[in-house]
């Protein structure tokens, strides 16, 4: 305690001078180069959603050529030059560089990224009465490397031989080797050089993370006190750290077999008329590798998305979240299992079928702390007093997506079912609903609650809505009906399904998915307007618009850097205490001692408010 | 002319769009009750939630029931497929029932505990009995889901049985190369290195073995007997996907995999099944590999055994159709060889550049 003790008037100290100094910063070290946390997770949030678009426009893109196989592309030559052909065809190898750059841009730089880095930049600091990140530094940083990745992947998508090609996945040998296809030439180098600054970024992030969680809590913050969402944000920073470095290995390897002329991946290959000298190598370990991070990094990008909706929907039920608990329990255990899953992403490569047994049970034991949330969640609404603002519709939805993506899971996890479900539509169905759809809607229900905090105004309710109806059902209509074509066994990553009897059915289906698609695509456009216009035009927010008991909304409307003008104040119960029996609002903020609520504590309470009085 | 129109349209509208919201936000504003922070349609979205739970349901069950599903699930025609597809639909009936009920009690709660004035939540922060009880029934439904499915891996992927009819199938950019092991029943080795233009699949001529082995323009597989698929790829990885025979195994160059499977109907009994005249088995790549991913499709062609067997017989060993890769055969060997694969008039054994072929390896 003592410690803590130390580190918080030391912070104070720290904190004060910024304060005192805040006035005299130049425009570049305030709002570019700025090491202040609320600025570094804007800025994270306007890059994740300025990647959004661009990720989201290339799905519609090819949704349009899946669709409308006979479409006139015409008109999208100027923005694509050579990749449509003068008879409006779109070129087959960019479809396929658009697939993978939709995969890296949503998985990498929007869901990783755009959510991780906006949200546990911005509230780790607040609900735990920080003053601001352990490093600000490294915080500093770490945003300018994800720019640099970000700013070389962007270049990379318009190299004449195209950007990289062969799936987010990059599975070699198609990716080592030039000769396969032409986006695996200089698109795939850019791809691993953007990619290794990406992770360096995420790494300085979450070892920031980290540490501020276990340093920087205040005073009566205990482990057992912090909200959900930064258990999240500290355990999915686990996770990063833990996961990402194995890509960097799996990535750098890769880098010697295409620049270096090792063999760690490629073996008896015979390609472009000759036979290349490699031997040895095993595709199949690259693809441990890969997954090894590429699990974790599901949970990566699920976990936060979770954390925010446990917030929004206890303070929106009113209610203390059910199983607070058994709710770290299970990101715990979902953490844990997450790394002794990966290979049920490889049944079907010829690995040893024995290990595909061993990874078939664990993967379906992992479906049991996920069935714990989604009870949990439902649960918290059971005798609510529910009040639906746009971020609590979205939580609700992300739950409703967790479940649907979540039940599909127990197909693929299945060895013996996933041999015929293995890379169909099905299995995009269940990732663009669990992880994809799911982690967006958290992404979005962040923004929404949160704000009125970052930008100190309101977003127009009305509209919110209207985005959320329109996206929740739109979500729907895209991807419920591509689990009926992967059952039909429609293969994913095809640019068309004219060469085959078999699926040459379902064209009515997949125009209707692309109509869906653009509906849900040009909904967002509403979030963007109501986003930007309100930054500056809306209505100036209260300080707790939501009556919510965490720390950040005890901060001014507009925090400056160092979060509270005075002292960082003392945390002394739990973030959920809503609707408490006898109190007599329906919230009791963190900051409220029990010796202050004597109408509403529990005997336990009663005991802690005698030591908070014998203390003060 | 048309364009500038649909343009000038456009931004119509957003002006009109941004009007309204305008006047709706100030109308809002003179309205605006402050003192209270609940949404003025609270509950037209809790209608909303629940009428999305009623369409939904509807449409899914419509959707899945209304006649659409014989579209979706094709037929199967293998042995192991029946067992596949029976693990496949439990796992739909168990998935389904939660999937409903969830629903029903996530937009049923939204709906029913919308915000009340003067009510207020159920201070309900834990209970210990409700959470083992959702954690430990999973548990229980997932072990049954990971036994039958484990039963089920472990005897589709165990060997082969005694007397499959073994195939060799080879991915490449963009097409499928597939060899039968001729009468003597035995593959012959393969070596990359010996692949050339004509010599797609790298067959190595100093093994015996390959003498007989042919190349058929489609494959053909006999009814009732299991087949056994050997699968390379000599470039980047492919996969073999036939959906009929619920078959899936990837093709990884530099290691050798395997598939066996045992077919249950024949294309014709397919073509009346289907009422599809023209229907054949289409042999598919499912893994991303380049430009013509799309349209690796080769013809699978199920037989009655008998045949099959008329079939297998008919067919020329490639060595014959390419009789100059008998220069690749050891010199002591080109006799054997030239009668196994059944070459009239072979080439001078002994000419020199032969030997100097073999004396090379």
């Amino acid at each position: 305690m003592s410690i803590t003790d130390i580190q918080v008037t030391d912070e104070l100290v720290h904190g004060d001078d910024h304060h005192e100094e805040h006035h005299e910063q130049s425009f570049i070290f305030k709002y570019i180069f700025s090491t202040d946390h609320k600025t570094i997770a804007k800025q994270f949030l306007i890059t994740g959603i300025f990647w959004a678009i661009l990720g989201g426009g290339l799905s519609v893109i090819f949704r349009l050529q899946l669709g409308f196989p006979d479409m006139d592309m015409g008109f999208l030559q100027p923005f694509m030059g050579d990749w449509i052909s003068n008879s409006g065809k779109l070129d087959p190898e960019f479809y396929l560089a658009m697939i993978t750059m939709h995969g890296t841009i949503m998985v990498f730089f929007v869901l990783t990224a755009g959510l991780s880095g906006t949200f546990s930049n911005y509230l780790i600091p607040l609900q735990l009465g920080a003053r601001d990140m352990a490093s600000g530094f490294m915080n500093l940083l770490s945003y300018w490397f994800f720019f640099l990745s970000s700013l070389i992947m962007f270049i990379s998508m318009f190299l004449s031989t195209g950007p990289a090609s062969g799936g987010w996945t990059i599975y070699p040998p198609l990716s080592a080797l030039p000769q396969a296809m032409s986006g695996s030439g200089m698109g795939m180098t850019l791809w691993l050089v953007s990619m290794v600054f990406f992770i360096a970024s995420t790494l300085l992030g979450g070892i920031n993370y980290i540490t501020t969680v276990i340093n920087l809590r205040t005073e009566g913050m205990t482990f057992r006190r912090m909200p959900l969402t930064i258990w999240a944000f500290f355990i999915t920073a686990v996770l990063g750290l833990l996961s990402f470095p194995v890509l960097v290995a799996c990535v750098l390897l890769l880098v010697f077999d295409r620049s270096f002329g090792t063999s760690f991946y490629l073996s008896e290959i015979f390609i472009g008329g000759e036979a290349l000298p490699n031997l040895g190598g095993s595709p199949i370990l690259f693809q441990h590798l890969f997954w090894f991070f590429g699990h974790p990094e599901v949970y990566i990008v699920i976990l936060p998305a979770l954390g925010i909706t446990s917030e929004v929907i206890s303070t929106n039920s009113r209610k203390p979240i059910f199983g607070y608990t058994a709710m770290i329990g299970s990101i715990l255990a979902i953490a844990f299992l997450s790394f002794i899953v990966w290979a049920h992403h490889m049944f079907i490569t010829g690995m040893n079928p024995f290990l595909g047994s061993i990874f078939m049970f664990l993967t379906l034991i992992i479906a049991i702390p996920s069935a714990v949330k989604a009870f949990n969640y439902i649960t918290t609404l059971w005798k609510g007093n529910l009040v639906f603002t746009p971020a609590m519709l979205f939580s609700i939805g992300l739950v409703s997506f967790f479940i649907s993506g979540g039940l599909t899971g127990l197909f693929l996890g299945n060895a013996a079912i996933d041999i015929n479900l293995h890379d169909t539509y099905f299995v995009v169905a269940h990732f663009h609903l669990v992880m994809g759809s799911a982690a967006f809607f958290g992404l979005l229900a962040g923004v929404y609650h949160w704000f009125p905090k970052m930008f100190g105004r309101m977003m127009d309710e009305k509209l919110g809505y209207i985005h959320f109806w329109l996206t929740f059902v739109g979500v729907y209509l895209v991807f419920f009906p591509l689990h009926y074509i992967g059952i039909a066994g429609f293969p994913r990553r095809y640019y068309s399904f004219t060469n085959f009897d078999a699926f040459s059915s379902f064209v009515d289906l997949n125009s209707f998915v692309t109509v869906a698609a653009i509906i849900t695509f040009g909904a967002q456009f509403i979030f963007l307007f109501n986003f930007f216009y309100n930054i500056f035009k809306g209505k100036k927010a209260p300080l707790n618009p939501w009556n919510s008991n965490t720390l950040e909304w005890t901060t001014p409307r507009i925090p400056e850097h160092g979060n509270w003008p005075g002292e960082i104040p003392k945390v002394y119960r739990w973030p959920y205490d809503y609707s408490k029996p006898g109190a007599k609002d329906d919230f009791i903020p963190q900051t409220v001692p029990y010796h202050q609520t004597k109408e509403s504590n529990t005997d336990f309470e009663n005991e802690e408010s005698k030591k908070e009085q014998s203390a003060t | 002319m048309l364009n500038t129109i649909i343009i000038i349209a456009a931004i119509l509208i957003l002006v009109i769009l941004f009007a309204i919201f305008r006047v709706s936000s100030l109308v809002d504003v003179i309205k605006g009750d402050s003192s209270t922070k609940i949404p003025s349609s609270n509950g037209i979205q809790a209608n909303l939630l629940l009428l999305f739970l009623i369409a939904g349901l509807i449409g899914g069950f419509y959707y899945s029931f209304g006649g659409l599903e014989d579209d979706f699930v094709l037929p199967v025609a293998s042995k192991h497929g029946v067992i596949t597809d029976t693990l496949f639909w439990w796992t739909m009936a168990i998935t389904g029932v939660v999937f409903i009920v969830t629903h029903i009690f996530l937009f049923g709660f939204s709906w029913k505990y919308q915000h009340r004035k003067n009510q207020v939540a159920y201070f309900y922060p834990h209970n210990n009995k409700l959470e083992m009880i959702w954690t430990i029934i999973p548990a229980i439904v997932l072990a049954a889901l990971v036994f039958t499915g484990w039963k089920a891996w472990m005897d589709i992927t165990r060997e082969s049985p005694e007397g499959s009819e073994v195939i060799e199938i080879m991915g490449y950019q963009y097409a499928w190369s597939v060899r039968y092991p001729g009468a003597d029943n035995v593959l012959g080795d393969y070596d990359y290195l010996k692949i050339d233009a004509t010599n797609q699949m790298g067959i190595d001529f100093s093994d015996r073995a390959s003498f007989d082995d042919f190349i058929p323009r489609e494959i053909h597989v006999p009814k009732g007997k299991p087949v056994r698929f050997n699968i390379r790829a000599r470039d980047v990885i492919h996969s073999v996907y036939q959906p009929h025979f619920r078959l899936q195994m990837n093709a990884v160059p530099g290691m050798p995999t395997q598939f066996w499977f045992e077919p249950t109907k024949t294309t014709e009994e397919m073509r009346i099944e289907t009422k599809n005249p023209d229907f054949q088995y289409e042999l598919v790549c499912n893994k991303i590999c380049g430009q013509g991913h799309f349209a690796m499709r080769y013809i699978i062609v199920v037989d009655e055994l008998e045949d099959y067997k008329e079939w297998f017989k008919s067919q020329e060993p490639w060595l014959k159709q390419n009789a100059d890769y008998l220069t690749e055969v050891p010199a002591k060997l080109r006799e054997a060889a030239s009668i196994v694969a059944g070459i009239q008039n072979p080439l001078d054994l002994d000419a020199p550049n032969g030997l100097t072929i073999s004396g090379s390896k």
